[in-house]
């Protein structure tokens, strides 16, 4: 396989290897998600990759109710990573209507819809 | 500060159509059905059309469809998307068009048949690549989220949401042609199923078919029509995101900047405002939106809406035809926020008429929380 080189594939590329990779912007040191060939913040163009701390907390979460027998009830949440970005995902580990908005989580790479995917579990204390 | 496009511009029609079930129809169908009534309204033909301002939730090409299926050949044509509020933002690029002598009637339409089509919300979008593998049900997550977030920072409560609900009803249930008349109390929407957490199937809007239409032209011709005009005073747009995990604060719309620059154009305020009608795709809208455009402080919103405050007989008059929540939700709502508030400021609302109406308010919302966009109307009174 070619090397990845756009910020999608770079991002997508690192899920695959197990490693959660974030694109931070060397001219203003923001970090951004999702991964882009511009800094949202100040425009730049000149972005590294950096690994994720994988610290993050609860921003807003929601349960999907479905009836069992379509799979049950699930989470769909916004973590906020200590990286100061946001990402969709869910919080496994937990029944879905016991996760709270400040809840620490952790992130790990697991599956979604048969592909790599950042997911959380609560943090241990 | 108003802007030189104040008063410029007219609404003379207004219509819709295929509300609640239209059977056997596509939504090209409603769509024109739509735009023969709001032009019958203006004593138009649809030969007089020569702007069209359309989107649909159809194709990749919609205002190209419907001016074909309509057979008429536009020579100015928006379709901008911005999902719901698209209707609302047509306000802003018809009234340009008129003024600058680009078109001389501007047809603003939209028509749906999803309830009859399908039975549930039909979204011609993919969902955004970072979050489609988390599933969230669009677009009903994403309002759930901004819902829990404002419960937690604000203590808004879901007796305050379903109270949005309750007052939707209360409205409704004065409207002929609203869908859902039935009573509604503030336990029928608790205890109804739970869909995404916190908000129930009743704190959602309905599913419907229908159709609505706009006719516009210059205010120079706008009282040689049957209907008394109504003007637009000011129009005003922002957008913050796409995707819900992209909100900066999730209880904070981009409404409280294309509230305050709509509120500037026309010079008046909120207090002014006799009719308040709001896009309530789901409870948390309404109370965001008064919050954002200016009716109440941030986080008051569930306090202001609570028992019945914005029902008829409260204090502020929101969501008087029913609105999304109980009068019709073919998808994309935006056209008939402007329809009722044109209607209210004319005289001839369906349901409850307020008393000499002179200034309401119509706001438009598009994706998900995403673009926002304010229109203040007003009589021949207020020019
Ligand atoms: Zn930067």
């Amino acid at each position: 396989m070619p090397d990845a080189t756009g910020p999608d594939q770079i991002f997508q590329r690192a899920l695959t290897n197990g490693e959660i990779m974030l694109p931070r912007c060397d001219d203003c040191g923001a970090y951004h998600f999702f991964p882009r060939v511009l800094c949202p913040h100040c425009h730049g163009t000149a972005i590294s990759w950096h690994p994720a701390s994988g610290k993050g907390r609860v921003h807003t979460t929601t349960v999907v109710r479905q009836k069992p027998e379509r799979g049950g009830d699930y989470n769909v949440c916004v973590v906020e990573l200590e990286e100061g970005v946001r990402m969709m995902s869910r919080v496994e580990g937990i029944a879905p209507g016991d996760i709270v908005i400040d809840m620490a989580v952790t992130a790990f790479v697991g599956g979604a819809e048969g592909q790599p995917a950042v997911l959380f579990k609560p943090a241990e204390v | 500060m108003t802007t030189k496009l104040r008063g410029k511009s007219a609404i003379v029609g207004t219509g819709h159509a295929g509300f609640g079930e239209a059977h056997g129809l596509t939504a090209y169908d409603v769509m024109a059905q739509s735009a023969l009534a709001a032009l019958g309204d203006a004593g138009l033909k649809l030969s007089d059309v020569d702007g069209l301002f359309c989107t649909m939730m159809e194709d990749s090409m919609p205002a190209l469809m419907a001016a074909e299926y309509l057979g008429i050949q536009p020579r100015f044509i928006d379709g901008t998307m911005t999902g719901g509020s698209s209707f609302v933002n047509y306000l802003t690029s018809a009234t340009m068009a008129l003024e600058a002598g680009l078109c001389d009637v501007a047809l603003i339409v939209y028509g749906s048949n999803q309830r009859t089509a399908s039975g549930r919300l039909v979204t011609a979008s993919r969902p955004p690549a970072y979050e489609a593998p988390y599933n969230p049900r669009y677009p009903i997550s994403a309002y759930a989220m901004a819902a829990a977030r404002h419960m937690h920072e604000f203590g808004t409560t879901r007796e305050q949401l379903a109270d949005v609900a309750v007052a939707a009803r209360a409205w409704a249930q004065h409207n002929p042609e609203a869908f859902e008349r039935g009573p509604l109390s503030r336990a029928d929407v608790l205890g109804a199923r739970m869909v995404g957490d916190p908000l129930t199937v009743r704190d959602c809007c309905l599913v419907t078919d229908g159709g609505g239409a706009i006719v516009m032209v210059r205010a120079d011709r706008a009282r040689d029509f049957p209907k008394a005009p109504v003007y637009v005073l000011g129009s005003a747009a922002e957008s913050s995101h796409r995707q819900i995990s992209q909100m900066k604060d999730f209880t904070v719309t981009a409404a409280r900047e294309s509230g305050a620059r709509a509120f500037a154009a026309a010079g008046v305020s909120p207090s002014d405002i006799q009719a308040v009608e709001l896009y309530d795709a789901f409870t948390i809208n309404t109370i965001l939106f008064l919050e954002d455009l200016g009716f109440c402080a941030k986080g008051e919103g569930g306090a202001f809406v609570e028992g019945g405050r914005i029902a008829p007989g409260g204090v502020l008059p929101v969501n008087t035809n029913g609105g999304g929540l109980s009068c019709v939700h073919p998808g994309m709502y935006g056209i008939f926020t402007v329809i009722e508030a044109a209607r209210q400021i004319r005289g001839d609302a369906p349901g409850i008429q307020l008393r000499d109406v002179d200034l309401a308010l119509a706001h438009g919302n598009g994706g998900v929380l995403s673009s926002q966009v304010t229109a203040i109307l007003g009589s021949q009174n207020t020019l």
